[in-house]
This record gives C-alpha cells, structure tokens and sequence, in this order.
C-alpha cells in the first residue's frame, strides 16, 4: 500500500503553497532584513520583535488573530470583501497570507545577518565606482549575501512545508485547496490508518532531513549567518 | 573661481570638532598630514560625501558636489572620484579583471579617460587580472584597489592612508608606483597619511591637520620649513629639497644640485639627470659663524638666517635659513643662539650631518 490519490493531492498542494510562499517570503523579507541590518532607526528592535513572534508564539495564536482580522468583520477582510477578492480564510490565498507571516523570521533572519556582515565598506566602495543603490544591491549585495538568500529560502520553504496549526486555524481541511501533508498526516492517524501516516510521515521526516544535511554542509556557517 | 578642490567642512563630533576650509591645487599630490584623531579620514569622507558635513561645501574644478547653502548634494556614485581606502576592500565574489572593470563599465564610454591596459601596466598587475581576490599578497591587493579607482575615470583621487595597513617591504613595493602615478596622471590626488616619510616622498602640497583644524597648508617644501607650527609638528622638523643628480665624484661620492647649492651624497644607481628628492631633518644640521675647517661632514653650505623660533623641548630653538631659494631648519640649543648671536639677516654655514633620499 502506498500513498493514494487524496495523498498525493495534499502532497502537490504542499509543494505549490511552499512555492509561492517561498518566493512571497524572499520579496517581502528581503527589503524588511536590509532595513533592519543598515537602519539605526528606534522602531528597529520593535520591528524585529514583532518579526520573531511567531518564533515564540503558538500557531493557535497567529492562527486566531490573523481569523479575526481576515474574516468579514476584520479590517483585510472588509478590504478584500470591497476589491471583490472575496473572504482569505479557508481559501489557498489565505494559507499563503498566513504561511507568509508564520515563516517570516525564518527568512528575515539569516538574510539580516548576512546583510550585516557584509559591512558598510563594501557599499561605499560600489558607490565610490559609480554604482547607485540599486544597482550596489544587485551587483555587490546579492551576490555576497548568497549564503543568506539560499538558507532563508530552504528554512523559509521547509517550514512552510512543515506547518500545522495555522494551517488548520486559517485553511481548515478543505480537500485540493486548503489540506496539507500535516493535515493529511493528521486525518490518517485520527482514523488509525497508522500505515498511511507512515508513508506522509517517513516521507516529510526524510524531505526535512535532506534539506538541512544539504544546508549545512554547503554553508556551514550560512546558519549562523556568517561568512 | 578656483580651478582646484574647494571644502568648507564643519563637524562636531561630541568631543571632536572639524573645522576646515580647504583650497587645494588642481595637479599633483596634496598631502593631508596629521596625527590620529586630526580629522584626516574624515575630511576625505566628506569630499567623497560618504560622509555628511552638513552647511559644508565642497566643489571640484567648478563642478559643486556639495552646498547646503543651496540644497545642492550630489551622491556619492555621481562624482567623478576614486576612492583608494586603507584596506584594499576589493570584491570578493569577483576576480581582480571583474574588480577592474566594475568601476569602468559603468562610466559612459565617451568619459572614460583611462583604458585597461594602461593602468595594469603603469601597476605592475596585468599577470593578476584572472586571480581571486582573495589569492593575492597585500600588495597586490592595494595595487588593485588603486587600479580600479583609476579606471572609474575620476578628476579627483582620493587616498586614504593606503600603505598603512601594509608592512615595510609591501610599502616599498608599491611607493615607486604611487611615484609614477604622481609623474603620469594629470588628476589631483588628496593622500591622507600620518607618516612623515611617505609625505615627505609624494606630496607637493601639504595641509597640517591638528585636531581637526588645519594649521598650515601650502607648497611641501615652504609648509615643511615653516618655525611656527603647533609642538606636535616640531619633534619631526625637517626640510625636503627637491634635487637633480648631476655627476658622479670620483671617492664614489654622488652630486645633487639643488635651487642655491649642492649636496653630496654616497654613490647612486640612478641615471645622471634623475630628479631625486631628499629631506633632511632640522636635528642633522648644525651651524657655524665661518666656514669650517678640520670638519669631517661633507656638506658645508652657506645659509642665511631667515627665523628663530623656540620649540617645545626646552634649551632648543628651530632656526630657519635659506640657501639661495630654498629653506633649511636647523635645531641647535638656546645656549648656542646666544653664543652665536644668531638672528635674522646672519649669514653662516649650515654643516648638513645627513641626507635621507627619499626615491
């Protein structure tokens, strides 16, 4: 026996939501970790504290309030309501809302150290040789800052893959749009079909380890954020 | 209008204050001397605009990068300078051809006022240009560094203390190249540098900074001559003279003529014609009412006095003098200045006990 149909659906939506999460975390974590690398702003410790909550907090709490504030009554989801958009909550739109906020730090993170052991030097030497900004970013930031982009991506990807509560806070169980390998897994071993967990199981334990063994030997210090 | 680089710069920095305004010649090497803490590096900064000075006002040739005055700051990527920093800084996800050309591709082609060849050659790296950064010796490394500054076609270079992260054998290495730059490259260079050696040997211009003023600015050799700089200038005290070689003695001794006289030194290498520059130092030269007989030292030149000025070791005076044109410092004792009488006007010898050679 191995993995049947329903199985496989959660399997391609597992992948598809890591995806776009992936790709949403690094546009959106990217500018937010090099603000808070090169800011000496105030509000920097503040930002970074609410950047790292859900580190801390359990998913049933993000979970709750990212309900209340995307559902009908919630400030987004009034808003998504009037574009027409229609309500997030228990759609695979607002799996990815809610899996963007819940992996954040997970990417903002290694990309911030990264940007802050770069230094300034770099930056005012690219600007010395005629480079804007912009372009400095590209040409000089990117690049040394590779280590920081790739492990942001896999923790950011691999955690998105392995979430559960906010998952089941915000998506529920909704077959081909909102039901994940972890709810998946979740349902087999509620109906004691302990043989099918195993295969969803052994399978994302196998998928996680490979991934940070890779990390880790191509980056040694990329988890530090170190180079 | 001034022709060359214009900075009005005031910074207050807790308890360091800059406050300078500089007027520095449109060709060759301004030196900007002083001890850490003078303010140097930062003045550089601000020239670049890596720094701001604000109310400042920095212009170059006429082109204004900076005036608060009237909301005038250009970026540091649109001004037409070189930034040579103390470390070489170069790239490290990038070979040294890559490091070169960063800077020079991004300069409209029809700016572009050096090409690639040229200046590896005039640098003594066109063998590098396929290594890593991180292969090469420091050295090579700052070589680079200035390579790539001059192949972003600047009209200013700015160099701050680049040997100083360098050992003695890598400075030796790469002064004859800043020597050459200084001969073949029309652009001015403001060289930051708090050794006296270095100055002495590069710079035409000199600015004395102490803590964060400058106390003098003016042609090496006049500036270098001056009785009236702060204590912390006086300990070095010391002429450079600008010399030609002009013959061969047969004790193997060699001849060096100068504006107003001549001076002999142990046989040289070089070529007969060879500008060679010299300093001598105001604690090597001792003085006399008549010219001296039975002496063992070589150089016997006459002088007259032009100063005195008393120095900050007590019993000392620094007495300025000239032969024809050029200015010589002596340092002798108080004791001695009485005894001698010596005032302004006095013509006596000047008794040279030794002459660095700075090439």
């Amino acid at each position: 026996m191995t993995l049947d149909d329903a199985d496989l659906a959660a399997v391609r939506l597992t992948l598809e939501l890591a995806t776009v999460v992936t790709l949403l975390l690094l546009a959106v974590g990217t500018p937010i970790a090099w603000w808070l690398a090169r800011t000496r702003s105030r509000l920097r410790h503040a930002v970074g504290a609410v950047v790292a909550l859900p580190l801390v907090l359990p998913p049933t709490v993000i979970g709750f309030y990212l309900l209340l504030v995307l559902g009908p009554n919630g400030p987004v989801g009034k808003l998504t309501e009037a574009l027409g958009i229609g309500l997030l909550p228990f759609s695979f739109g607002g799996l990815v809302l809610a899996s963007v906020c819940y992996s954040l730090p997970f990417v903002v993170q290694p990309l911030q150290n990264a940007f802050e052991a770069i230094g300034p030097r770099p930056l005012e030497v690219a600007a010395t040789l005629r480079a804007s900004p912009w372009d400095t970013f590209w040409s000089v930031v990117v690049p040394l800052a590779r280590p920081g982009f790739l492990s942001g991506a896999v923790l950011g990807f691999a955690h998105t893959v392995g979430e559960f509560g906010v998952v089941l806070m915000i998506g529920g169980n909704i077959p081909d749009r909102t039901r994940v390998v972890s709810v998946q897994i979740y349902d087999h071993v509620e109906a004691l079909e302990f043989a099918q967990a195993h295969w969803l199981a052994g399978g994302m334990l196998a998928f996680s380890f490979i991934v940070l063994l890779a990390l880790y030997t191509v980056y040694p210090q990329a988890m530090k954020g170190r180079r | 209008m001034t022709e060359g680089l214009r900075a009005r710069l005031r910074l207050d920095r807790g308890a360091f204050r800059l406050d300078v305004d500089l007027d520095l010649p449109q060709r060759g090497i301004s030196a900007l001397f002083g001890h850490s803490g003078s303010g140097k590096t930062t003045i550089l900064r601000a020239i670049a605009g890596l720094e701001r000075a604000p109310g400042g006002y920095v212009a170059l040739g006429g082109e204004v990068w900076q005036d608060d005055a009237r909301g005038v700051f250009v970026p540091v990527h649109k001004r037409a300078l070189g930034y040579v920093f103390q470390e070489a800084s170069l790239f490290p996800h990038l070979s040294v051809r890559a490091n070169l050309e960063f800077g020079r591709k991004r300069v409209p082609a029809h700016e572009r006022r050096f090409a690639l060849e040229p200046v590896t050659e005039l640098l003594g790296i066109g063998a590098l240009l396929e290594r890593r950064p991180d292969g090469l010796s420091g050295g090579e490394r700052q070589r680079v560094a200035i390579a790539r500054a001059l192949l972003a076609s600047p009209r200013l270079l700015l160099m701050d203390e680049p040997l100083a992260a360098l050992d003695l054998r890598r400075k030796l290495e790469i002064l004859p190249y800043l020597e050459r730059m200084h001969a073949e490259l029309a652009i001015p260079i403001v060289y930051v540098s708090h050794a006296p050696d270095e100055v002495a040997r590069l710079a035409d211009h000199l600015v004395l900074l102490d803590d964060g003023k400058a106390v003098a600015s003016g042609p090496l050799t006049e500036t270098l001559a001056r009785v009236d700089l702060p204590p912390s200038f006086a300990d070095d005290a010391g002429v450079v003279l600008d010399t030609r070689l002009a013959g061969h003695e047969e004790d193997a001794l060699s001849r060096l003529e100068f504006a107003g006289g001549a001076l002999f030194v142990g046989r040289r290498r070089e070529a007969i014609g060879t500008h060679l520059r010299c300093r001598i130092h105001a604690r090597d030269v001792s003085l006399a009412l008549s010219q001296p007989q039975g002496s063992s030292i070589v150089n016997r030149l006459p002088a007259v006095v032009t100063a005195v000025a008393a120095t900050e070791t007590p019993g000392h005076v620094l007495v300025q003098l000239r032969i024809g044109p050029s200015p010589l410092l002596a340092r002798i004792t108080a004791r001695s200045r009485r005894e001698l009488g010596i005032e302004p006007g006095l013509r006596l010898w000047a008794q040279i006990k030794g002459v660095a050679l700075l090439n």
